[in-house]
């Protein structure tokens, strides 16, 4: 899957499940500062893309995710 | 130092019976019943298929949906009444309210809504796909936290959880916060939403609920012949309470006097009341002692009066046992006739409503009392509100557990 095609699908999960203003997401949108997810909401983030990508993603994986691309491209290695 | 006496300088609700404070006494006075089929869910398979809804909230236009998911709709509730009782009082919503500020809410079953999904996902799909969010929605003192962080409240907070006393219990507690200079002000609620199919079904189960589907408007008459239980309903209501110094200082709005609180526990049946009422007797007389005037000095009382067999007679005798001969001067309705049953909302609700029939010197009526049983003989207001000066007046409150809370308002 190219890059583009996973950002549009993390895109689409957070307008859809988060409510999250579309207009915000960008690849370098911090997660916390600029989409406002808080801790309990990366939880929820991180269920959102096991759901759609159909893949499981450790705590560990996560440490280093703290903007949209970042996600992207940790998802995208695991496509 | 003294005694401070508390003030309600702030009102603001939604509920069955409308989403603001006008458009509810409105309907309140014309005894327009808020209750109607249930439409937030399918209940076609539920022994009751009607309940008090609020109408026309969305939550999500109202807070945006990144907030408005965090919440259970309990809380969604709460939220939008202490926005419009905040205002009410002088103050500004953008602006943090402060250390000297306390809040206290009651609810009898907080997020249930939010455990009845959770435990849903649990069962569907496992433990790891249970929302992170579960928690601090269903947790009874969500709509505490959450008001607070929005509004910021930043004084002593409290939740409680007395069943159908608990937003009664709430106004006591932050009229003795008041009283001993703790704080100047507190935001006190109520609120509930247990218009849910697994906890309507449960009170079905214990008899509780009236299960006249035919005719949902009709179907909770307090202290009628024919009333067969009470009608679950949610809502939220907000109080400001404020000491009457603070109040005069800054010149607000005062809409009344809480003078009296009384609180009892029959330690007798976990759902059943004391036999006479006596432990709601306690509890009327303990109030009427704080708020220092004798028992015939009382204009109105609004009645608990759920239309359940058990708790209209037993408030009967209980009214019956302490004012004596007086019991038949005294004016008694039942707003829960209107807007079904808030359980742990109802006390703040009726509070609201006892406060604002004073204001206005009228009194609301029981609709639907159109046959009346000869063990509930007081005066209940039936069918039309009365127009009455009233000086001093009582809201009684009992939940589940034997809980027992009474209120008393003065015009001044």
């Amino acid at each position: 899957m190219e890059v583009s095609e996973v950002f549009e699908k993390v895109k689409g999960l957070f307008v859809e499940e988060l409510g999250i203003d579309s207009e915000k997401i960008t690849m370098d949108a911090k997660l916390e500062e600029d989409l406002e997810i808080d801790s309990l909401g990366i939880v929820e983030v991180v269920m959102a893309f096991e759901d759609e990508f159909e893949i499981e993603i450790d705590d560990e994986e996560l440490a280093d995710v703290g903007t949209v691309g970042q996600a992207v491209n940790l998802l995208q290695s695991k496509l | 130092m003294t005694k401070q006496r508390v003030v309600v300088t702030g009102l603001g609700t939604i509920n069955p019976l409308g989403n603001n404070v006008s458009d509810t006494w409105q309907n309140l006075i014309n005894g327009v019943s808020g209750i109607d089929y249930i439409s937030l869910f399918d209940a076609s398979n539920l022994p009751v298929t009607f309940a008090g809804e609020v109408k026309n909230f969305d939550a999500n236009e109202y807070m945006g949906k990144q907030n408005a998911r965090k919440l259970d709709r309990s809380g969604q509730l709460s939220i939008f009444a202490a926005e419009e009782a905040i205002k009410d009082a002088g103050f500004n919503i953008n602006e943090p309210l402060g250390d000297d500020f306390g809040i206290i809410f009651g609810t009898g079953i907080g997020g249930i809504g939010a455990t009845e999904n959770a435990v849903r996902v649990y069962d569907e799909r496992g433990s790891s796909r249970i929302s992170p969010l579960a928690i601090t929605q269903l947790m009874p003192n969500s709509s505490t936290g959450q008001v607070a962080i929005k509004y910021g409240i930043r004084g002593p907070s409290l939740t409680i959880t007395t069943a159908c006393a608990a937003s009664a219990n709430a106004i006591g507690e932050a009229k003795r916060m008041i009283e001993q200079n703790i704080v100047s002000k507190v935001l006190v609620g109520g609120t509930e939403s247990g218009t849910t199919s697994m906890t309507i079904g449960a009170f079905a189960q214990i008899k509780a609920l009236s299960k006249q589907n035919d005719e949902p408007k009709k179907a909770c008459k307090p202290f009628d012949k024919n009333r067969d239980g009470f009608v679950m309903a949610e809502g939220s209501t907000v109080l400001i309470l404020e000491s009457e110094e603070s109040a005069k200082r800054r010149n607000a709005n005062i809409h009344g006097y809480v003078s009296g609180y009384g609180s009892s526990t029959d330690a007798h049946h976990i759902t059943a009341p004391s036999e006479g009422g006596e432990g709601a007797v306690r509890a009327m007389k303990d109030a009427i002692a704080d708020a220092d005037i004798e028992s015939k000095s009382i204009d109105y009382i609004n009645a608990h009066g759920t239309s359940t067999p058990a708790n209209d007679l037993n408030e009967t005798l209980a009214i019956k046992s302490l004012f004596g001969d007086d019991a038949y001067n005294v004016k008694i309705s039942s707003t829960k006739s209107m807007t079904g049953h808030l359980l742990g909302g109802g006390g703040a609700f009726e509070a609201m409503a006892t406060i604002l029939s004073i204001k206005n010197g009228k009194i609301p009526p029981t609709i639907n009392l159109e046959n009346p049983d000869e063990d509930c003989d007081l005066n209940y207001t039936p069918t039309k509100y009365v127009e009455k000066k009233l000086n001093i007046a009582m809201s009684n409150s009992f939940g589940f557990g034997g809980h027992n809370a009474v209120l008393i308002f003065n015009a001044e």
